[in-house]
């Protein structure tokens, strides 16, 4: 029995993993997240005091809280559910898509990044518009490469619908929550007529606009989904758009010639 | 980006002092698995060392709040912590000699080394013995002992955190681990 202290070092064992982050919630000091569905499934929300600052395919527990920790340095421990200052706006966002004013923690990323997320937050439910409508909008015209990187890298998807915009060409681009195919879907589930936008987009049509009117609109605003067949103009740019003497749409803001 | 870079212990007091919430998820992170380890050895259970680590540190924490700077770089933060904690095992175990509930769950700590499915199984048998034979000893000692050889404090830290003297904690620890020597036989 003279090996006692060894065999009492050997009583010496790893805290629980969890332990940690719990300490931690209880000084405020980490954050919390939530399971709620998604019209992609189950996702993990993670808040802060400020909002929404990660969302994520709900998968593994652990690797999600590891992710959380390498991006933010901050633990995150699980919540029964949000505060209710979060969960109404949260809702809405996730379950009908209505993102705008969703609050969000965009405070570990760069202006240029902030500004295209928040831009991108205010796209209605079931619209797309173009990376360079977002350059232009956020004051960078020209740094359409640099918006698909900030979306790319979007860490509150669905709440932030980076969804919603698009190649100029038409087609969806990439998409970061899951496979790419989620853009496709989530566009659809939110009533956008896919087959026929591509159509549209396919034919060279960029603007369509109502010659009753004289306003012209990027083809997924609400304003351009009410112009009747009859008098529906197509345009493949806003060049052509203005030299045929219509102005660009208010709501949804045609990128001038 | 949050700071992800390792801060030593030596650095810890000067860094809670600038900026406390930014260095104190550091100061949990390196102390917890001696401190858990050391109040289940303590307490006797694992709810009751969760529970007395959470507290010790929450208490550590509202207590940096109100320090001035230059008390909390003079910190000497591993006992600092511990003296806290040891209180609340020593208010656990008395409790718990009036209310006797659950004992500690049969599972083995998990070894370091991965040795066969036997003598683990062997391994996590005697570790259940020596964790109830220590929990016999009486609290100067059982603590003396756990910090010492569970914990791996050295005496000088032993005995700010208990508040003995040293020459005290060092005698605590020479009868326990005798007394656990002979408890040891007796059990066999």
């Amino acid at each position: 029995m003279s090996d006692i202290p060894a065999r009492l070092a050997a009583l010496r064992e790893a805290a629980p993993a969890h332990l940690v982050p719990e300490v931690l919630a209880r000084t405020g000091l980490a954050d919390h997240y939530a399971l709620l569905a998604s019209p992609l499934g189950p996702v993990f929300v993670a808040f802060t005091k400020r909002g929404v600052s990660l969302v994520d395919l709900a998968d593994d527990p652990s690797r999600f809280q590891a992710a959380y920790r390498d991006r933010f340095g901050r633990e995150v421990v699980p919540a029964e559910a949000l505060p209710t200052r979060l969960e109404a706006a949260v809702d809405r966002a996730l379950g009908a898509g209505r993102t705008r004013g969703v609050p969000v923690d965009l405070s570990g990323l760069s202006e240029f990044q902030a500004a295209v997320l928040h831009l991108a937050a205010e796209i209605p439910v079931g619209e797309v518009r173009p990376y360079g409508w977002v350059a232009r909008e956020i004051g960078r015209p020209g740094s359409d490469r640099a918006v698909g990187n900030a979306l790319a890298a979007n860490p509150v998807p669905l709440v932030v619908p980076c969804h919603r915009v698009v190649r100029a060409d038409g087609r969806f681009g990439r998409y970061s929550l899951g496979a790419d195919a989620n853009k496709r879907r989530l566009l659809e589930a939110e009533g956008l007529a896919v087959a026929d936008y591509e159509a549209l987009a396919a034919r060279g049509v960029r603007y369509l606009g109502s010659d009753s009117t004289g306003i012209y609109c990027h083809p997924t605003c609400r304003h351009a989904r009410q112009i009747t067949q009859a008098h529906r103009v197509e345009f493949p740019s806003s060049a052509e758009a203005a030299r045929a003497g219509y102005r660009p749409c208010r709501d949804c803001r045609p990128m001038a010639a | 980006m949050a700071a992800r870079r390792r801060i030593s212990m030596a650095e810890l007091p000067a860094a809670l002092a600038a900026d406390r919430d930014a260095a104190f998820p550091h100061l949990v992170r390196a102390l917890i698995d001696g401190v858990y380890s050391g109040a289940l050895r303590l307490t006797g259970s694992r709810a009751d060392a969760e529970d007395v680590a959470q507290e010790a540190f929450l208490r550590a924490y509202r207590a940096l709040g109100t320090y001035e700077a230059a008390r909390i770089r003079e910190l000497r933060l591993r006992e600092w912590v511990w003296a806290i904690a040891a209180n609340l095992c020593r208010n656990r175990a008395r409790s718990a000699r009036r209310h006797p509930e659950e004992a500690l769950p049969a599972e083995a700590p998990v070894p370091d080394t991965a040795p066969g499915p036997e003598a683990e199984a062997v391994a996590a048998v005697e570790n259940q013995v020596l964790a109830e034979q220590l929990a016999r000893l009486p609290w100067a000692q059982r603590s003396a002992v756990v910090l010492r050889h569970v914990t791996g404090l050295p005496y000088a830290e032993i005995a700010a955190s208990l508040g003995r003297p040293v020459g005290t904690v060092k005698a605590d620890v020479h009868r326990g681990l005798q007394q656990l020597s002979t408890l040891l036989e007796e059990a066999r």
